[in-house]
C-alpha cells in the first residue's frame, strides 16, 4: 500500500490537464470537489472509500495539492500519515492517497459559476464548459488580507508580498524576493514565513505586531529569539518607502515614536479570509462573519447539494484539522447520496450576541441522531477577552465554559453542549468580566 | 520635409507615451506624419495615466468657453465613433450629480446650466424620489440630483494602449526608456538628445505631463507655467459591490476639485475617489492610512452598503495641475515646438479632442502630410468585464490570475505582442494580472516565472518586481 503511494507520490498529476475527456461526453459525475487542498482531497478519498462511483476533484492551480505545496517545512502529516513531513512531500502524498482510491484530478480549471442543480460553469485551456454532479463540495480554502485592504500607506514599490505569495516564488519557482524584510504579524503563518526566509539565508530585519502579544500559540513565539530577529510588539506599520522596491517602513512604537527601518521587503502575513468570491455571485447563504458560506453540522451549505469544507468555512485552522474535516463532510455527502441525512428544513439558526465573538461555526443545526461531520462549535473572537462563554436557547441561558483568549486562538465547544431537539434559535455570547 | 522618412528622421517627435501623448501620436500619424513617441519610463501610461477615475466625460462641468471644454466634447465624441473599430469598451452608465445639503441642491440649477453652455443638453433634474429609484441603494439623505447621461466609463488603459496601437500599425515608432536630456532647433529640425542617442524630428510636441515644464525649460529655455502635482488617492471595491450602483455618482463639484466620485470600473469593481492633495513630489503618489479611510467612510456614507464590502485594492495618482484653471497648449512661434502641458483630471476624456486640437495647431504654421492610402485598425484585446474576454475561450492556456481572469495565453500575448510591456506595472496595466481581491497572494510565482526571461535585464534583482504598482 505505501509503497504504491510513495510510486504516484513521485509523478502526482499531470499539469493543467485541463478539461479535454474529464467526465464524458455529459460531463457528469456523482461529486465534483472544488479545491484539491488538504480538505477536498480527504473527502474525496473518503467518498470513494464510502463507495461513491465517480468523484472529481477540479483545481484552477496546475498542480494539485493545495497550500502545503509550498510550505517547505515541518510539520504536516501526523495526523492522516502517522509521521512527519514537510508541506510539499505531504501535499504529494494527499494527492497519491486520492489518485490511488480511484479519485479524478483536473488542475488547471476554474469554476466561473454555481447554480442550482448542481450545475457549475467550468473554463479551461478548452474554454467555457457546463459541469453536472448530484452534490459539490467547495474547499477552495482561504487566502491572507493583502497590504491594500489593510489600508497600508506609502509607496507601492516591488518587494511586499503575502507569506503565500512569498513561499509561491521560493519554493515553486526558486525566486527570492529580498534579503532582509520586514514581516508583519505574528500568525502561525507569520512563523511560517520566518522558517521560509531561514531556509534561504533571508534575515528578516524585524518582526512587528500591533497587539500585546503574539497571536500564535508557544513555541512559535520564541522563534524570533531562537533566530535572533527582534520581535516589536505593540507597534504598528505606518508607510512602506520605496520607489521600485522597497527601501524601507515607517513603525510607530507603544510610547507613539515614529521610527524608521531599513528593509527591501515587507511580508504581509495573515488576517486570512476564506477564498469565497464564487459564491459571493451564487444563491448560496454567505456568514458575514467568517466570510464563508453558512452551514450546518454536516457541513451542508443553504442549497444542501452544496457542501463546504476545510478554511474556506473560516480563518483558519491547520491543514490537518481541515483535512480532518474534509474526511468527515466526505463522508456527510455520501450519506447524502444515500438519502441518510435529515431535511434542512428542520434545522435552527446558531447566532452570535456581543461583539466579543467574531464567529461560530457551524451557523446551523439540524437535530438528529445522525452523527455530524462538525462534532463542535468552532469560534474565534475579536479581540482579546476574558470571561464566561454562554448560550441561550427558547429562553434558557447556560454557560458552557469560561475563557480567557485571544484573537485567532481556536475555541472548540461539542454540539452536545445544545439541549436535544431545541427549537428557536440558539444563541452564543461571550460576556467578558470587568477587569 | 515630410518626404525623408529614414528611420532616425521623423516629423514629429512626442515626448511622453501617456494618454495625451499616445492619442496625438495616433491623430499626427493617421494624418500622414512620420511618428516617433519618447517615453522616460520603461512602459507606456506610467506617469499620470497611470492612475485615473476612467470616465469619459461629456464636459459637462468644465468652464464654459475653456480650451479644456471643447477638447473634452471633442473628444467624447470622436471615441464614440472609433471604440468600436479599435475594441474598446464602452459602458453606457450615466452619470447623477447629487446634491447632499440644501446648498449643494441650490447649486444645480446653475450647474445645469453650465452644461447647457458646454453643449450638453440632455441633463435633466431629478427629484429625491427619482433619484433614489435611478439607484435605490443610495444614502437617505440624496436631497435631488440631475442625469447626465451621456458620461460613461472606459478602460482607462486600454483606451491610450489602442491609440498608440493604432499609431504604430499606421507606421509610428516607440522609444521607451528614452530620457530625453536636451536638444536644440536648428531653424529647420530638432535633435533631441536622449539617453539612447540623438532623434531627429521636424517638429517636437511636448506631451510630458508631470515632467511638461521642465521639459519646456530644457528644450526652449522658459515655460509659461509650472506643473503642481496634485494626488488623488481612490479606493477600489471588489466586484459583488459593483451591483450596489448603475450610474456614476458625483457630487456637487467645489473650486478645487470634483470631489468623491462612485463609479463601476471597466473591469467589474467599483471605484470611490479621488482625494485632491496638492504636494511638490512628481514621482511618488504616496497612500495614506488616513485618506484611505477617510474615502471609505465617504463612500458609505453615500452608499451604506458599501459597509459589507471588501476593498480589494488601493491607488494612488499624480494629476499635473498648474498655477492655471484651463489646459496650457502653446504653439512656441518659430521653433516648431508645441507645448501640451496642465492637463490635470480629464485626459482620458479629452485626448482624441486634444490630439485634433494639436494637429490644427500645428497646421498654422507646419506642412500638412500625405495620408496613408489604407489605415489600419488594430484590435485591442479586451480586458473589460461584460465583453468577450479570453477565458471564455477555447487554447486560452489556463488562467494565471484567478481573481481577475487573466489567462496565460493573455499574458504571453503581453509579453511579446507588437508594444511588448518591458515592466510588472506595464504587465498589470495591460492584462489586470494581480489587481484583483488576492494582490497576488495565489498567482504571484507564476506571474515571476513567465516574466523573468522578459523583464531579467530591466530589474536588478530577480523577483524584486514583485508586488509592484
Amino acid at each position: 500500500m505505501s509503497g504504491l503511494i510513495e510510486q504516484l507520490a513521485a509523478y502526482g498529476p499531470a499539469r493543467g490537464d485541463g478539461l479535454a475527456d474529464m467526465y464524458g461526453p455529459e460531463n457528469r459525475a456523482d461529486v465534483v470537489i472544488i479545491g484539491a487542498g488538504p480538505a477536498g482531497l480527504a473527502a474525496a478519498t473518503e467518498l470513494r472509500r464510502c463507495g461513491v462511483q465517480s468523484v472529481v476533484v477540479l483545481d484552477r492551480e496546475p498542480v494539485a495539492g493545495g497550500v502545503p505545496r509550498h510550505c517547505d517545512h515541518y510539520p504536516y502529516g501526523l495526523r492522516e500519515f502517522f509521521r512527519l513531513l514537510r508541506g510539499p512531500a505531504y501535499a504529494r502524498r494527499l494527492v497519491a492517497a486520492a489518485l490511488a482510491a480511484g479519485v479524478s484530478i483536473h488542475t488547471g480549471v476554474s469554476i466561473q459559476s454555481l447554480t442550482r442543480g448542481p450545475v457549475l460553469t467550468v473554463t479551461s485551456d478548452a474554454g467555457v464548459r457546463v459541469v453536472h454532479a448530484q452534490r459539490v463540495l467547495i474547499a477552495t480554502g482561504a487566502r491572507e488580507t493583502s497590504r491594500a485592504a489593510r489600508f497600508i500607506g506609502g509607496t507601492k514599490p516591488g518587494g511586499v508580498v503575502s507569506t503565500g505569495a512569498l513561499q509561491g516564488l521560493v519554493h515553486l519557482e526558486g525566486i527570492n524576493p529580498f534579503r532582509a524584510p520586514v514581516v508583519l504579524g505574528t500568525e502561525l503563518v507569520s512563523f511560517s514565513a520566518l522558517l521560509t526566509c531561514r531556509h534561504l539565508g533571508i534575515r528578516p530585519v524585524a518582526m512587528i505586531e500591533p497587539g500585546a502579544s503574539t497571536t500564535a500559540f508557544w513555541p512559535a513565539r520564541w522563534l524570533p529569539k531562537i533566530l535572533g530577529i527582534p520581535l516589536l510588539l505593540k507597534t504598528e506599520l505606518l508607510t512602506i518607502e520605496g520607489e521600485n522596491t522597497v527601501s524601507g517602513v515607517t513603525i510607530r512604537r507603544p510610547n507613539g515614536d515614529i521610527e524608521r527601518l531599513s528593509a527591501d521587503g515587507v511580508i504581509v502575513s495573515g488576517h486570512f479570509r476564506p477564498e469565497s468570491a464564487i459564491l459571493a455571485g451564487s444563491h448560496i447563504e454567505l456568514d458575514r462573519h467568517t466570510g464563508g458560506p453558512v452551514v450546518d453540522q454536516f457541513g451542508r451549505c443553504s442549497d444542501p447539494d452544496f457542501f463546504a469544507a476545510g478554511n474556506l468555512l473560516r480563518p483558519v485552522e491547520t491543514a490537518g484539522w481541515s483535512w480532518q474535516e474534509g474526511k468527515a463532510v466526505g463522508h456527510a455527502i455520501a450519506q447524502s447520496l444515500e438519502g441518510k441525512l435529515p431535511s434542512p428544513a428542520t434545522g435552527f439558526a446558531v447566532k452570535l450576541a456581543g461583539r466579543s465573538l467574531k464567529y461560530v461555526v457551524p451557523q446551523r443545526i439540524v437535530p438528529t441522531n445522525v452523527p455530524p461531520a462538525l462534532d463542535s462549535f468552532q469560534f474565534r473572537v475579536s479581540h482579546k477577552a476574558q470571561g464566561r462563554l454562554c448560550f441561550s436557547i427558547n429562553g434558557i441561558r447556560k454557560t458552557v465554559k469560561s475563557l480567557s483568549t485571544v484573537p485567532e486562538r481556536r475555541i472548540r465547544v461539542p454540539l452536545t453542549v445544545l439541549p436535544r431537539s431545541p427549537s428557536g434559535t440558539a444563541t452564543f455570547e461571550l460576556v467578558e468580566s470587568d477587569r | 520635409m515630410s518626404t525623408d522618412h529614414r528611420n532616425s528622421q521623423f516629423d514629429i517627435a512626442v515626448i511622453g507615451a501617456g494618454v495625451i501623448g499616445c492619442a496625438i501620436a495616433r491623430q499626427f500619424t493617421l494624418e500622414g506624419a512620420r511618428v516617433v513617441v519618447i517615453e522616460k519610463a520603461p512602459d507606456i501610461l506610467d506617469g499620470a495615466s497611470k492612475a485615473n477615475s476612467a470616465i469619459l466625460h461629456t464636459g459637462f462641468d468644465a468652464p464654459p468657453g475653456s480650451i479644456e471644454a471643447s477638447c473634452v466634447a471633442a473628444g467624447h465624441a470622436e471615441y464614440l465613433k472609433i471604440h468600436e473599430r479599435l475594441g474598446l469598451p464602452l459602458i453606457k452608465s450615466g452619470a447623477l450629480v447629487i446634491a447632499w445639503t440644501e446648498g449643494e441642491e441650490q447649486r444645480l440649477p446653475v450647474l445645469m446650466e453650465r452644461a447647457r453652455e458646454n453643449g450638453v443638453e440632455d441633463v435633466q433634474l431629478l427629484s429625491a424620489g427619482q433619484t433614489h429609484e435611478l439607484e435605490p441603494e443610495l444614502a437617505e439623505y440624496a436631497k435631488a440630483s440631475f442625469i447626465v447621461p451621456r458620461e460613461y466609463v472606459i478602460d482607462p488603459w486600454s483606451t491610450p494602449y489602442g491609440y498608440l496601437l493604432q499609431g504604430l500599425a499606421n507606421g509610428a515608432v516607440i522609444k521607451r526608456n528614452c530620457e530625453v536630456k536636451g536638444g536644440r532647433f536648428d531653424g529647420v529640425r530638432w535633435t533631441l538628445d536622449t539617453v539612447q542617442g540623438q532623434v531627429s524630428a521636424t517638429t517636437v510636441i511636448n506631451a510630458a505631463g508631470l515632467y511638461g515644464d521642465l521639459i519646456d525649460q530644457q528644450l526652449t529655455g522658459s515655460t509659461r507655467f509650472s506643473i503642481k502635482p496634485r494626488k488623488g488617492q481612490f479606493i477600489v471595491y471588489d466586484k459583488p459591490a459593483s451591483a450596489l450602483v448603475k450610474h456614476i455618482l458625483l457630487p456637487v463639484p467645489n473650486d478645487v476639485t470634483k470631489g468623491v466620485v462612485i463609479c463601476r470600473t471597466a473591469y467589474g469593481n467599483l471605484l470611490v475617489g479621488p482625494t485632491a492633495e496638492a504636494q511638490d513630489d512628481r514621482v511618488n503618489a504616496v497612500l495614506s492610512a488616513t485618506a484611505m479611510t477617510a474615502l471609505r467612510q465617504r463612500g458609505e456614507e453615500i452608499l451604506p452598503a458599501l459597509a459589507d464590502q471588501d476593498v480589494t485594492a488601493v491607488y494612488a495618482g499624480l494629476r499635473p495641475a498648474t498655477e492655471f484653471k484651463d489646459y496650457q497648449i502653446h504653439a512656441h512661434e518659430g521653433l516648431n515646438y508645441i507645448t501640451v502641458g496642465g492637463i490635470r483630471s480629464t485626459g482620458l476624456s479629452s485626448a482624441l479632442g486634444t490630439a485634433k486640437l494639436i494637429y490644427q495647431r500645428y497646421l498654422e504654421s507646419g506642412e500638412a502630410f500625405q495620408p496613408p492610402a489604407t489605415v489600419q485598425w488594430p484590435r485591442v484585446s479586451n480586458i473589460a468585464e461584460n465583453y468577450p474576454r479570453d477565458w471564455q475561450c477555447e487554447g486560452n492556456k489556463g488562467i494565471v490570475c484567478h481573481c481577475e481572469l487573466v489567462t496565460r495565453r493573455e499574458i504571453t500575448e503581453a509579453l511579446e505582442g507588437p508594444l511588448a510591456v518591458h515592466s510588472i506595472g506595464g504587465l498589470k496595466r495591460r492584462t489586470r494580472a494581480t489587481m484583483g481581491r488576492c494582490q497576488g497572494f495565489y498567482c504571484s510565482a507564476e506571474l515571476a516565472k513567465m516574466t523573468q526571461p522578459y523583464f531579467d535585464a530591466a530589474s536588478s534583482t530577480v523577483g524584486s518586481h514583485v508586488g509592484a504598482n
